[in-house]
């Protein structure tokens, strides 16, 4: 099995398709940092006009982990279409070459062979999530600096000690992780039906795309369907960054707002997950291998 | 008809001598400031302002004759009330530009408080009126409420303890007037935000903010660097 991940792997990065993702995220974190770098204090005074017209705030608010939060709430709505690209492509693209029925005469079952394929597909999304916390957490930090994290919310304001911040995003980048393997899993089971990739790499992409919408849209009808889609559930990596007052309006630190939300979001996820590839599992193991 | 006149000749200088004693008591409680010229304190802060998540955070507190004032987060960032702290007890008596009015006396909890409003006699002064709730046996001022005209009415309740004979609080707390907040969904990128919009009463209680400072530490005229209010 082992070495079975090791050669998807190596086919996954001896693509230079693989790289596009990597780069695109270098390309947008650093497109970002540069602007909030040469001309954060605008955006700042944008931010806080509201807010500074009553209270004065003092301290180094354009800090490295304001700016990853920045990064992440623009980037992880992006990173499923890269990920869609390789995910996607992963049984379709041997199709497309015509080396799956080749690669199927080998003396492997094809249960292993295709967790193989999406054990790989997961490590190359979990690079990409590490890529993309190296530049914009880490970057951010030594770019910026580290202080407290204000955190302006759309109906209130959530000031986080610095102390009490590292802990959230290690556990936004997990539960991000979890996301992704999700997208992963869905761009991995559409690859199942086709014989190319682009096919599957668009579908993947309109699926997210269309859901993500649906996710977001305020239009009351479409809260039936909300939680039952996957895409309203990928952004619980938010909930990390609210905190828990006591009855007196003091912050708890080390406290989350709402960790059911968390917890129950991670499930969605994972079934959705785990629902994808039995079912990618399931046509696979009856499909009639032609190419 | 003569009669009549006495009794406005009486009133009139019954409210004169009552201005002359409050003005007494401001010149009390104000030597009684001015015995401190400066001094530094470590301190606690608690915001309570209803839209804003924040910890309880460490401060360090400055004042320097006549009005310099300033508080220090320890690392972090600090929200304080716009204009507000800096009308400290002694700027609101600093100067002796102002008309005294005696209000009586009232009850604030357990104690009877000599009630005493400033008029500042300039047109140009950010300050409409100042009610100072004075203790008049300690010479202490209990409470205070400021009307600004660019920053709305302050109210600071103070609670003395071991620097009471130099006029410090042990405890201040400030409440102020806020304004609503909110940002649109476009800015946050909050777009899955599903919060129901707030009711008549939460508007109205999201508009007052208060701020608790518990003084500890003080360091009494041991000399301040000018660079620390800049």
């Amino acid at each position: 099995m082992f070495s079975l991940v090791q050669v998807e792997l190596y086919k996954i990065f001896k693509r230079p398709r693989t790289y596009i993702a990597f780069g695109a995220v270098a390309a947008l974190i650093g497109i970002i940092q540069f602007g909030l770098k040469i001309d954060g204090k605008s955006y700042l005074d944008f931010m806080l006009n509201d807010l500074s017209s009553s209270l004065e705030i003092d301290g180094k608010i354009l800090n490295g982990y304001l700016v990853c939060y920045v990064m992440l709430q623009l980037l992880l709505v992006h990173v499923p279409l890269l990920i869609a690209l390789i995910a996607a492509d992963m049984i379709s693209g041997e199709a497309n070459m015509g080396t799956l029925r080749l690669l199927l005469i080998k003396p492997y079952s094809r249960t292993t062979l295709l967790l193989a394929k999406f054990i790989a597909a997961i490590i190359y999304t979990l690079m990409l999530l590490v890529w993309l916390a190296i530049l914009a957490l880490f970057g951010s930090m030594l770019l910026f600096g580290t202080d407290d994290m204000f955190l302006l919310k759309t109906s209130y304001v959530v000031l986080l000690k610095e102390s009490d911040v590292f802990w959230r995003y290690i556990g936004a980048f997990g539960f991000a992780a979890l996301a992704m393997t999700t997208v992963a899993a869905l761009g991995f089971f559409l690859s199942v039906f086709a014989e190319n990739s682009i096919g599957p790499i668009v579908a993947t992409m309109s699926v997210i795309v269309f859901f993500t919408i649906l996710s977001t849209l305020n239009i009351p009808i479409f809260n039936l369907i909300k939680p039952y889609l996957f895409t309203t559930h990928m952004i619980g990596w938010k909930e990390f960054f609210d905190i828990k007052v006591n009855a007196s309006n003091e912050a708890i630190i080390g406290s989350i707002q709402n960790p059911e939300k968390i917890i129950k979001a991670s499930l969605v996820l994972v079934a959705h997950t785990i629902g994808f590839f039995v079912a990618t599992l399931l046509v696979f193991r009856k499909k009639d291998i032609l190419s | 008809m003569k009669k009549c006149r006495l009794f406005v000749l009486f009133i009139f200088c019954v409210s004169l001598a009552m201005a002359q004693d409050a003005a007494q008591l401001i010149k009390k409680v104000k030597a009684k400031l001015e015995l401190v010229d400066n001094y530094e304190a470590t301190g606690v802060m608690k915001t309570d302002i209803a839209f804003i998540k924040a910890p309880i955070g460490k401060i360090k507190i400055y004042f320097k004759k006549p009005n310099l004032f300033k508080i220090k987060k320890e690392g972090g960032i600090s929200l304080l009330p716009k204009g507000g702290l800096s009308v400290n007890l002694s700027s609101l008596i600093a100067s002796s530009n102002y008309s005294t009015i005696d209000a009586g006396v009232q009850e604030v909890g357990a104690k009877k408080l000599r009630v005493v409003k400033l008029l500042p006699n300039e047109e140009a002064s950010d300050v409409v009126i100042t009610t100072l709730y004075i203790n008049e046996k300690e010479s202490l001022i209990e409470k205070a409420i400021t009307t600004t005209k660019e920053n709305g009415t302050y109210t600071m309740l103070m609670n003395y303890g071991a620097y009471s004979n130099v006029g410090l609080p042990d405890k201040v707390v400030f409440e102020f007037n806020t304004k609503n907040y909110k940002l649109p969904k476009g800015i946050t990128l909050e777009f899955e935000d599903d919060t129901k919009p707030l009711s008549a009463a939460q508007q109205l209680k999201n508009k007052k903010g208060r701020v608790e400072i518990s003084y500890k530490n003080y360091i009494v005229n041991k000399g301040i660097p000018a660079a620390i209010f800049n």
